[in-house]
């Protein structure tokens, strides 16, 4: 289990900026030096592509940036520089991400090795610049590995980790990096970065398998299948993400060994003699942190369990790591509208199917288009938690934290 | 500093609440600390009330959520007193700076002082003097560490030299003349210690 003890003092350490998550995330994006990049500007993720093309006009960069005219021509162009045997990248948010849809599809269908990073925002109606994660939510079953990011630190080396978890031969699949809008997007933290040769030798120089300017091994790509062959093919998408938390993994512990920064599936927060344990993505896992210990000094056994992988879902980790414990609070920065909750309850209670000793189990909506998401809030998830306990179910399968009713 | 502190500063669009807590935060992280600064969203429009955040720690900060109870509050716009609630979550045993040009006793007044510390100075005027412009924020980073002594005055006011070079490489000129209102804030409420 991956539990979080890192050495706190910042003297001496080397690197040390003040960023917010877009500049770190810009950062990242330069020491990659990705072939081309396409894109489009929407809040709050403007910002990434925009310090980028700072980059590319100081010619900091080598990248060939190409400005589109939507996000539906941003994920297209991306497609066909890296169909072409380019690394390419692009980075979106929202209704931008909404507008590439079919594309997400195609860059997968095609196994393009695509990392976008993504700033979670709000859908319309009504039209909301602020955090939920609805907008990648939604694109769970397109095909892309989707990682979520707790503060501007994890989405710098995510970022730089994507590249090579797509890349993987195994895997050959569009990643999506995300992080919180304007809470971390615009929220200026300590950030420890890389040397550019560090971050460049990681990502190493890509050296595409198959691609459609290699003339001596010509390809198609984006061909039509009838009834007898798009099954296969689409059956060949599973065989990857099967594949991808082993190489997630595997990335993690190596990069890990570079930066003193490990990464896993999930992190545990006081999660192995954990009670009740709450199931988070994001930055309000960073906010549970601070009141967990005060839970504990009261003798509360209380935990968290922070998803980075969403997709491919981890499982048969969480039904192991969750399994026995008195209750377990899943929150949902998103409302599927699915009849039973969020998409992250309905992840975690499918987990949970096979487990001999299973929790009594709650979902939380909360924080949807911005709304602030405190101490106290969390609090009371812990409080109905302990009560759940007693009964052995929730009073409420579905909650809605922190709204007026 | 292990306890955390939190600050929020009040301002109208245009008036560099953001870069305040923005250059605030990183010469905090220059001393070796912990840092977050963030504004508030809404619509923003010249003139308009808005807010931005800091959060200062000797250990790593890890929370995300709004500051609802700040230790010092700076208010860049002493109109913003009665249309704002500036004073909200000020704990009695915290600190407030106003850009005034009224005494201490009047704006105490005004503010319904209940115990907090307050530090007034006419940042305005200042960074008409040396700036040549009314751009209050700058003044006001000094008057805080003035105020809080939360880092060290000389190596603030070089980290923020060094930030300001870099935000305005096109215009240099005007760098000289906020060092020197961040100098002359910082005095002024270095002198107003009971």
């Amino acid at each position: 289990m991956s539990e979080t003890k890192t050495e706190t003092s910042l003297k001496g350490v080397k690197n040390l900026a003040a960023l917010t998550g877009n500049e770190a995330v810009a950062q990242a994006l330069r020491q990659i030096n990705p072939d081309v990049i396409a894109a489009y500007p929407i809040t709050p993720a403007t910002e990434i592509v925009q310090i980028f093309s700072t980059y590319v006009s100081d010619g900091l960069v080598n990248t060939e940036f190409v400005a589109v005219e939507s996000e539906h021509s941003a994920m297209s162009a991306t497609i066909g520089a890296s169909a072409a045997g380019a690394r390419a990248m692009t980075a979106t948010s929202s209704q931008g991400l909404a507008l590439m849809w079919e594309m997400l599809y195609i860059a997968s269908g095609l196994r393009r090795p695509i990392v976008m990073p993504v700033v979670n925002r709000a859908l319309s109606s009504p039209i909301n610049i602020h955090c939920d994660h609805s907008d990648t939510m939604g694109a769970r079953d397109a095909g892309w590995l989707h990682i979520f990011s707790e503060d501007a630190q994890e989405a710098y080396d995510n970022t730089i980790q994507a590249i090579r978890i797509s890349e993987h031969p195994d895997i050959q699949l569009p990643t999506m990096v995300t992080m919180d809008g304007f809470i971390i997007s615009h929220g200026m933290e300590v950030v420890k970065m890389l040397d550019d040769d560090v971050v460049r030798d990681f990502v190493g120089t890509y050296k595409p398998d198959t691609y459609l300017l290699d003339v001596d091994k010509p390809v198609t790509m984006g061909g039509l299948d009838f009834t007898d062959f798009y099954f296969e093919h689409r059956r060949q998408l599973a065989e990857p993400m099967e594949a991808a938390p082993g190489v997630v993994k595997q990335i993690g512990e190596e990069y890990g060994k570079l930066t003193g920064r490990k990464f896993g599936l999930y992190e545990g927060y006081m999660l192995d003699d954990a009670d009740y344990v709450m199931v988070l993505l994001g930055s309000t896992a960073g906010t549970a942190k601070t009141i967990i210990p005060e839970l504990r000094a009261k003798g509360i056994k209380a935990g968290l369990l922070k998803l980075r992988m969403f997709r491919p879902f981890p499982y048969d980790e969480v039904a192991g790591l969750l399994a026995g414990r008195k209750a377990v609070a899943v929150m949902d920065r998103s409302d599927g509208l699915a009849g039973l909750g969020g998409p992250v309850f309905g992840e975690i209670r499918s987990a949970l199917y096979e487990a001999k000793q299973r929790p009594p189990l709650a979902d939380y909506v909360y924080g949807l288009g911005g709304r602030d998401c405190g101490p106290a809030q969390l609090m009371q998830v812990f409080e109905d938690m302990q009560k759940m306990a007693v009964t052995g179910a929730a009073a409420n399968r579905v909650n809605y934290l922190g709204v007026r009713e | 500093m292990s306890k955390m502190i939190e600050i929020r500063w009040h301002g109208r669009g245009g008036q560099g609440a953001k870069t305040a807590a923005l250059l605030f935060a990183d010469a905090c992280l220059g001393a070796g600390m912990y840092i977050q600064a963030f504004p508030e969203y809404g619509p923003e429009r010249t003139g308009a009330p808005v807010a931005s955040y800091n959060r200062i720690s000797g250990e790593p900060i890890t929370i995300h959520s709004a500051v609802e109870s700040p230790s010092v509050v700076v208010i860049l716009d002493p109109t913003l007193i009665g249309a704002v609630d500036v004073m909200k979550g000020l704990p009695q045993d915290g600190v407030v700076l106003v850009n005034t040009n009224e005494t201490t006793e009047e704006m105490g007044k005004k503010l319904g002082l209940n115990g907090q510390k307050l530090f007034v100075l006419d940042a305005s005027t200042i960074s008409k003097e040396t700036i040549g412009r009314d751009i209050p924020n700058t003044p006001m980073l000094g008057a805080l560490v003035g105020a809080t002594g939360m880092v060290d005055f000389d190596s603030m006011i070089e980290d923020t030299e060094a930030k300001l070079k870099k935000k305005f490489r096109n215009k240099p000129e005007v760098i000289a003349g906020n060092v020197q209102a961040i100098r002359q804030a910082y005095e002024t409420v270095k002198a107003q210690h009971a």
